[in-house]
């Protein structure tokens, strides 16, 4: 790829709730087809960190630049990056009131303005992508975990997204059901999607980061390639979190 | 054999239940209860009648309901009374909806001059009596601006319900999990769309088992417009009354068709929570 512009550029981001400071000279960039994770103790910020993409979260200072868009509070263009950026939240979040289906279409058709006929055709190459096109008229609750965060990810999938961000998407699920939702990450990750992942699935880290973040305490401690993390982080604390996480 | 629903353990019955409660709780005594507590009352008002030699004359009561005459059919004062007081609770309670929707959504806004408007509103209704409220829109802001006596009662029932009704829609709005405004907006939704699409079809089952004891509560509450004379039922029942002295019986009737109606109401509105609680 030539020189392009990166996906997601970050500079020097502060946030605060009230006097507590969540986030503290964060810089980061992704290039376009990146896919990073982020690990760290929980309270470090990960997840602040990816909510402030897509306006989720607002940040207090810094300059925040996602695909071309420059994101603020009150920005006008929100609603087109969101449009651009899909989340996966760790409850799922999926509209128990629709059906798979119509949990998919409903962006499509009401904030792209696309047809019935071709948001459910959409919809359905995609929860064939997520393999699960026979659910498609079922309510969320009739699914498993597992199920559900397909269906989560496919519904992000459906508004054409370039950059999808995951917050802990495996965390609330039984362990039988992680590996099923990590398969279609792995897929989604080879199609060349850029990807932002809050995870501790190491063994999902290994196989697709290009890039691994490490936060603590609202900062970014270390960026670094897979290899070198796991094998030698520069960090001692980076180290002492990979040892807690991967004794077992 | 016990007749509580758990059982002990295996070969040892559990220990029966007090002789007294299962006494009072059999099947014949229990009727046998009700109906002495029921004929107690019933007698008290009979004799009570009586020591005061009322003229009982339950056989003028039909033609309040309908006439047959010469010219056909027809339908008496309180149907005629009781179908103007289901209009003006149905027009005020879409009224009030409308307010207390708007009501909710300034509270909601997350705005000081909307939430500030909002509950000056709320305690400024709740702390006036709706006697007061209804004297307040008819005999001020009636000549003010010019409407009448209807359009006055409408008005202060859809603004005294207006309150609660807009804490039941907040309340209902609040009861659906943060996680599905930010799915709604993760996938670009704007505020209203979400409102729309997302948020309000989840609330309906919270709200309908409170609205509807507002309704009933509206329903009940029109009655007090007979003091500035909109003809509605009890109004309608107190000009009967004044022509035919027959107090007893026609403030029994009207009670009870008050009763007929809040009842069915309920009633329809259980069925309605059934079908939402399936579908969800």
């Amino acid at each position: 790829m030539t020189q392009s512009k990166p996906m997601i550029e970050v500079t020097n981001l502060d946030k605060y709730y009230g006097k507590f400071q969540a986030l503290k000279n964060v810089s980061l960039t992704v290039d376009q087809g990146e896919k990073v994770v982020i690990c760290g103790p929980s309270g470090s910020g990960k997840s602040t960190l990816i909510r402030c993409f897509n306006g989720l979260e607002w940040h207090s200072s810094g300059r925040l630049v996602i695909d071309g868009i420059e994101v603020y509070e009150g920005a006008k263009e929100i609603r087109e990056l969101r449009q651009e950026v899909g989340m996966v939240f760790q409850q799922f979040n999926l509209f128990p009131h629709l059906t798979v289906l119509e949990n998919l279409t409903i962006g499509p058709m009401k904030v792209r303005n696309i047809d019935r006929a071709q948001a459910e055709e959409t919809a359905r190459k995609y929860l064939e992508r997520v393999h699960i096109p026979e659910q498609a008229d079922k309510y969320p609750a009739q699914l498993s975990g597992g199920q559900q965060q397909r269906v989560a990810i496919a519904r992000s999938l459906c508004m054409e997204t370039r950059i999808m961000l995951f917050d802990e998407p495996t965390s609330a699920l039984d362990p039988e059901m992680i590996n099923e939702v990590l398969d279609v990450m792995v897929e989604l990750a080879q199609s060349g999607m850029t990807m932002v992942v809050v995870t501790h699935e190491m063994g999902f880290a290994r196989k697709v980061a290009d890039k691994m973040v490490f936060m603590e305490a609202g900062q970014i401690v270390e960026v670094s390639p897979p290899d070198k993390f796991f094998t030698n982080p520069s960090s001692e604390r980076c180290r002492l979190f990979l040892d807690q996480i991967l004794e077992h | 054999m016990s007749d509580i629903g758990i059982s002990g353990p295996i070969g040892q019955p559990l220990p029966r239940r007090p002789f007294l409660r299962r006494f009072f709780d059999s099947v014949p005594i229990s009727v046998l209860i009700y109906a002495v507590i029921v004929g107690l009352i019933g007698y008290g008002a009979y004799t009570g009648a009586q020591g005061m030699g009322y003229n009982w004359q339950w056989y003028r009561i039909p033609q309040y309901f309908y006439r047959v005459t010469d010219e056909g059919f027809q339908w008496g004062e309180i149907p005629i009374g009781l179908v103007a007081t289901i209009t003006l609770s149905v027009t005020a309670f879409l009224l009030a909806m409308l307010i207390g929707l708007v009501v909710a959504l300034l509270r909601l806004s997350g705005l000081v001059v909307g939430s500030a408007v909002a509950v000056g509103f709320l305690e400024l209704i709740r702390n006036i009596p709706l006697l007061v409220l209804l004297y307040l829109f008819y005999y001020v802001l009636g000549p003010v601006f010019g409407f009448d006596r209807y359009v006055a009662s409408i008005l202060t029932l859809a603004v005294f319900h207006s309150a609660l009704i807009s804490e039941i829609l907040r309340a209902g709005i609040n009861a659906v999990p943060t996680g599905q405004w930010e799915a709604a907006k993760s996938i670009g939704m704007s505020t209203s769309q979400t409102y729309r699409y997302i948020i309000l079809p989840q609330s309906i089952r919270f709200m309908l088992p409170p609205l509807t004891g507002e309704v009933v509560h509206l329903i009940k509450s029109s009655a007090i417009v007979s003091v500035i004379a909109v003809a509605e039922l009890t109004t309608l029942g107190r000009n009967i009354i004044s022509d035919t002295y027959m107090s007893f019986e026609i403030w029994f009737t009207i009670a009870l068709v008050y009763l007929a109606v809040t009842l069915i109401l309920s009633i329809g509105v259980s069925f309605l929570e059934k079908k939402y609680a399936v579908d969800q």
